[in-house]
């Protein structure tokens, strides 16, 4: 067995929020962003993170790069621990681990021509690297994403989203980094073109052998290209399990409300469906709920859920859930 | 007779880098309780067909062809005629919830101001009825929460309220555009739910805008494709998904990643959608179709009744989709 590349353990990262028109000595309020949140992910494996806007899956994303303090747990990168990495080990880091954008313009510096932008990290970490190697691994990776390397001088507003956005995959790429990690990487883009950056995703993956880790708050994209699925909700983890095991059986309710409200695009199949939808919203995170963060819109909930947070039960093959009330349950063939 | 008729719309827009045709030449059909889906991508001229309908295009755009309301067109009408049908008769709400309520005005005013203006009730009587419709829209303690500004409300609390306002005057058409690309999934479950428990309790008729598949499958009973501003079929909901005609609906279709299935690799559409300044001459989806023939970038395909109820514009024979 390989060990992981990449381990979370416990990783908590809170923001403080001061509330408008507060007093100055009053003490600020704890956001829990990402509330105690545990996986593994080992080489070569695509590890998806689903979840809805504001369950923290960004600001996980942030953290693995080092861009937010945490406040908890720890983040090990290859044996290492990111909170105590020495300068060079950080560098290092810094360079195996890329990440790509949601939004695929604002994410290039419109004042840089695409070769600029994609040799970038290379300039960066390998200064020695002379100009025609840097030149010919730019059109190379140009060519590899599917861009044609005649573009090289031109700017981002000249290109289409979906050429932004792999633009944005070269670069992430250039430097051969070992884990990708993809914060939404499709949603800005029209169905058409999402099919098309979705499997250059995959096709790149496999063929060099990355790691990845892609969050998305839409399922179906996310089933498609992971292996194994967290799913995330108020900032903490409610079910871990293979892309296969969690769309077909899954353990948690909040999962199981969750592949219920995906829309199928069949309509004999979707008038079909049952569909116990959940009702309320996201609760605040600055006021999370006691125990479970799911309870109150949880259509199981029992008066021990409120007492204590449900810990992480293992069910074997890689499946995890935090609901000691689990049951495996296909809501996605469920009919009425 | 049916409620809504669309003949021949066109809508242009003025820009500095020359005209953008939106919309070339849509025709359609809406009767009285159906729901009627609207598909594309974007720029495909979905949101500005429903725009010129209600007289809501940009300062640079202009509508030509024909909307008839029972028989009355709504592109030549005097604003003060349109202003009646719209709200009374026609009402939209739209993607984003935020920006489509008034951020100063409270909710009891922003509701009952429709209601003292086009139906004539007293302040009290309007609030009264507001309160109600809330109710119907599941907001929990309406009344006292009418009272409260549209940032006090969650994403998916305003696109309720939102959806309580269109219905103050009992329309007999709802344009839905995007109504829940904003919000989250579980969210969108319940909204769309609320629409179609709105839908039979009104009797109201829906135009469905989006973008997204699976909500028009589970909502919808007749779809429309379009790109590049034109009609490319159109048909029952159930036949457009199980047996599209088109090159474009058959590339859409199979480029969804679906959570029911596995799937090694996603069948794509090559290129990119078109500039709309820049539309070629024949088909509109013919630079991306890999089943082109050679008269398809010469020649537009007419749109055409090919089968009971299903409409079809392109060259190639439908036969050879069946």
């Amino acid at each position: 067995m390989t060990d992981p590349i990449l381990k979370v353990e416990d990783l908590q990262v809170t923001f403080d929020v001061r509330p408008r028109g507060a007093w100055p000595w009053t003490p600020s309020l704890k956001l829990h962003a990402v509330g105690g949140i545990s996986f593994d992910l080992n080489p070569g494996e695509c590890l998806g993170v689903v979840g809805e806007s504001g369950s923290g899956k960004s600001t996980l994303a942030r953290a693995i790069i080092g861009t937010v303090p945490t406040s908890g747990g720890k983040i090990i990168w290859q044996g290492t621990d990111l909170a105590g990495m020495d300068e060079r080990n950080r560098r290092t880091h810094r360079r195996d681990v890329q990440m790509i954008f949601q939004d695929p313009l604002a994410a290039l510096n419109p004042r840089m021509t695409v070769g600029q932008i994609i040799a970038e990290p290379l300039v960066t970490h390998k200064p020695d690297t002379p100009k025609d190697d840097v030149r010919r691994m730019v059109a190379e990776m140009m060519e590899r994403v599917g861009l044609l390397p005649n573009l090289i001088n031109r700017y981002p507003h000249e290109f289409s989203g979906g050429q932004c956005q792999r633009i944005g995959i070269a670069r992430a790429l250039i430097l051969r980094p070992k884990l990708v990690i993809c914060d939404e990487p499709v949603s800005a883009l029209d169905v058409s073109v999402q099919a098309q950056v979705v499997n250059l995703l995959k096709d790149l993956q496999k063929d060099m052998g990355l790691s990845m880790i892609f969050i998305a708050h839409d399922l179906s994209v996310v089933k498609h290209i992971s292996d194994r699925i967290v799913v995330m909700y108020l900032g903490r983890a409610m079910e871990t399990a293979t892309s296969q095991t969690l769309t077909t059986r899954p353990e948690h309710p909040y999962s199981q409300a969750l592949i219920a409200s995906v829309p199928i695009p069949d309509p004999v199949l979707e008038k079909a469906r049952m569909r116990p939808v959940i009702q309320g919203e996201l609760p605040s995170p600055l006021k999370p709920p006691s125990g479970c963060v799911f309870r109150p819109r949880c259509p199981k909930v029992q008066a021990s859920c409120a007492l204590e947070r449900p810990q992480m039960l293992d069910l074997g093959k890689g499946h995890q859930v935090a609901c000691p009330y689990h049951e495996a349950h296909d809501v996605l063939h469920a009919t009425a | 007779m049916s409620l809504l008729r669309i003949e021949d719309l066109r809508v242009t827009f003025q820009t500095g880098d020359g005209p953008v045709n939106a919309v070339n030449g849509v025709s359609l059909d809406i009767n009285a309780g159906e729901t009627l889906a609207i598909v594309g991508e974007s720029g495909s001229g979905k949101s500005q067909t429903a725009f010129a309908v209600m007289g809501l295009l940009a300062r640079n755009g202009a509508a030509t062809g024909k909307a008839l309301w029972e028989g009355e067109d709504l592109l030549s009408m005097p604003q003060k005629e349109l202003n009646k049908i719209r709200s009374r008769e026609i009402s939209m709400i739209f993607q984003d919830p935020m920006t489509s309520l008034n951020p100063y005005m409270r909710i009891s005013d922003q509701m009952t101001e429709v209601l003292m203006l086009h139906k004539g009730l007293t302040k009290s009587a309007a609030v009264k009825e507001a309160i109600g419709l809330l109710d119907a829209v599941k907001i929990p303690d309406a009344a006292n929460r009418i009272g409260m500004y549209p940032h006090e409300f969650s994403g998916g609390m305003r696109q309720r309220i939102m959806i309580a306002m269109s219905l103050l005057c009992s329309p007999r058409l709802l344009i839905a555009d995007e109504p829940t690309t904003a919000l989250d999934v579980t969210v969108q479950a319940q909204i769309m739910e609320l629409l179609g428990e709105v839908r039979k309790e009104f009797g109201t008729a829906v135009i469905l805008i989006t973008h997204d598949l699976g909500i028009v499958a589970g909502f919808c009973d007749r779809t429309l494709v379009m790109y590049g501003g034109q009609i490319m079929e159109e048909g029952t909901t159930e036949n457009v998904f199980a047996k599209a005609s088109h090159p474009y609906t058959l590339g859409l279709m199979k480029a969804v990643p679906r959570l029911d299935r596995a799937q090694d690799k996603l069948d794509t559409i090559a290129g990119e959608p078109p500039d709309m300044s820049r539309l070629p001459k024949g088909c509109p989806f013919s630079p991306r179709c890999d089943r082109k023939l050679d008269n398809c970038m010469a020649e537009k395909p007419a749109l055409v009744n090919f089968a009971d109820g299903r409409r079809r514009a392109c060259h190639i024979d439908w036969k050879e989709f069946a």
